[in-house]
């Protein structure tokens, strides 16, 4: 292992032009194996386009930092260093959390996830903190051994097993970049810095990839509705969608009950009642149909959102495998009944309106 | 019968923990807490089986069946005829998914 405090320091290391990095980076020794990049503090206005981007879902894949180690500032061997996936969320949240601090960043290759993705897909993982620690020569930069991971990369990485490996020790961060300051003020997260929370803005932000998710079959649907059955029953259509994928996240924390599923029903089935209300007073229809008509939206609604409102499991860290089995065995039945009950009643109204019954 | 999360695989054997606190780092949901000579599993059932205590523990005191918590995972596993504890999370799709979020890092998905 080479010892920094031996080496003479470069003028300026091999630094690359990759991702953030811009300038090059000194203070770093000779003979380091692999390249360095720098990265800012300052995330720019291309930076906020970019996290609008993938907040969309637009090139979900392409928001990609090259994976290697950075400098922020102008680290030296005793300077931290943070480990962080090679997502530009991620890594921008950390650069800009860290503003003012000398450190290094080691970027993960997690194939453009987030960390918490990542960890439980194994790519945030020991085998790649590794790998990376090695690649990077990251023994030969810093005299500590001693690397600050993300807490949410714990569910991917064996600290024993980074011990053993790479002689580094593994210190778990807070939850949020955000309380990085704090937590380097400190030397210690408190309890509070390790739970995970899911706030307003944190749902919110989840919005607009689930809606864009559903957008395309749901235009479908409403177009499809509008011609058969009118204006309300394709607005009622774009009504659930939006209840499933944008109210949903939202009044997660205030609907009753803790299942997905019920939660889904309770916010569909309060989405439904008006459109059951205007179908049950059509004018011109009998009353049976009026009945059948409003019946379906009390049907279909609440299953469709319901779906849309269990699918959001995988978006949260509160949804444990065995609990989404639960859920899955005891309420996507019931949502497949409901919602075929509805199509069928919608179907005998269909074929009652093509024959002049109603 | 309304809450279908009172119950996950998260098993603790007390008698095997030397206390080093390791559980209560890097749980993000305080199911254990640093206790007097053992750690104190103080709030099991919000286990959310990410398998990073099980993970972290130098003497495996904790077991836990991690998985992804993802129901469009183990339904779109299902349907595929596969098992649904088989499913990781797919999100190095293309089209990808919730996977985009920042500090927060919500759960992984692979939907659509
Ligand atoms: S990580 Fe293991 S040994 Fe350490 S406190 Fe928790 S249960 Fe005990
Ligand atoms: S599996 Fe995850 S959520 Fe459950 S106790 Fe362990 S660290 Fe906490």
């Amino acid at each position: 292992m080479t010892n920094p405090q031996n080496q003479e320091k470069s003028s300026c290391c091999s630094c690359t032009d990759r991702g953030n990095a811009s300038d090059c980076c000194c203070s770093i020794p000779a003979g380091t194996k692999a390249a360095i990049g720098t990265a800012t503090s300052s995330v720019t206005l291309q930076n906020r386009l970019d996290h609008v981007r993938a907040r969309l879902g637009v090139n979900r894949m392409g928001h990609r930092v090259e994976p290697g180690l950075y400098c922020l500032g102008a680290p030296d061997a005793d300077s931290p260093v943070f480990a962080s996936a090679n997502y530009t969320l991620s890594f921008d949240a950390l650069r800009s959390a860290v503003a003012g601090v000398d450190c290094y960043i080691l970027v993960l290759d997690t194939n453009g996830i987030n960390v918490w993705c990542a960890a439980g897909k194994g790519t945030f993982g020991t085998d790649e903190l590794v790998r990376r620690i090695e690649s990077t020569g990251l023994p030969g930069i810093v005299r500590h051994r001693k690397i600050i991971l993300p807490q949410l990369g714990a569910p991917g990485v064996s600290w024993p097993e980074v011990m053993r490996r790479t002689h580094f020790k593994v210190v778990y961060g807070p939850v949020r970049a955000a309380d990085l300051p704090e937590y380097l003020r400190n030397g210690t997260a408190t309890p509070a810095m390790r739970k995970v929370q899911f706030p307003l803005r944190d749902r919110l932000v989840l919005t607009p990839v689930e809606f864009v998710h559903v957008a395309l079959p749901a235009l479908a649907a409403a177009v499809i509705l509008y011609f058969l059955a009118g204006s309300a029953a394709s607005l009622a259509a774009v009504a659930a969608v939006v209840a499933g994928t944008v109210l949903f996240p939202a009044l997660l924390p205030f609907i009753p009950t803790h299942d997905f599923s019920t939660k889904g029903l309770i916010l569909g089935g309060v989405v439904a009642v008006p459109f059951a209300a205007f179908f049950a007073t059509v004018p011109p229809l009998p009353f049976w149909a009026n009945a059948a008509a409003a019946g379906a939206a009390l049907l279909i609604i609440p299953a469709v959102t319901a779906y849309l409102a269990l699918n959001f499991t995988g978006c949260t860290t509160f949804a444990s495998r065995s609990g989404v089995k639960k859920e899955i065995f005891r309420y996507v039945p019931v949502m497949a009944c409901m919602a075929g009950a509805g199509i069928i009643l919608g179907i005998i109204l269909g074929i009652s309106r093509l024959f002049g019954v109603i | 019968m309304f809450d279908s999360y009172t119950e996950n695989t998260l098993r603790y054997n007390q008698e095997r923990c030397i206390n080093c606190g390791m559980c209560s780092a890097v749980c993000p949901h305080g199911v254990f807490t640093p206790g007097g000579t053992a750690a104190v599993p103080a709030a099991p059932s919000s286990c959310m089986e990410c398998g990073a205590c099980a993970l972290n523990c130098p003497v495996q005191a904790i077991s836990v069946e991690s998985g992804v918590g993802c129901a469009w995972a183990m339904i779109s596993a299902a349907l595929r005829g596969k098992d649904m504890d088989s499913g990781t999370c797919g999100c190095g799709g293309a089209a990808g998914s919730c996977c985009g979020s920042d500090t927060k890092e919500p759960s992984c998905c692979d939907k659509k």
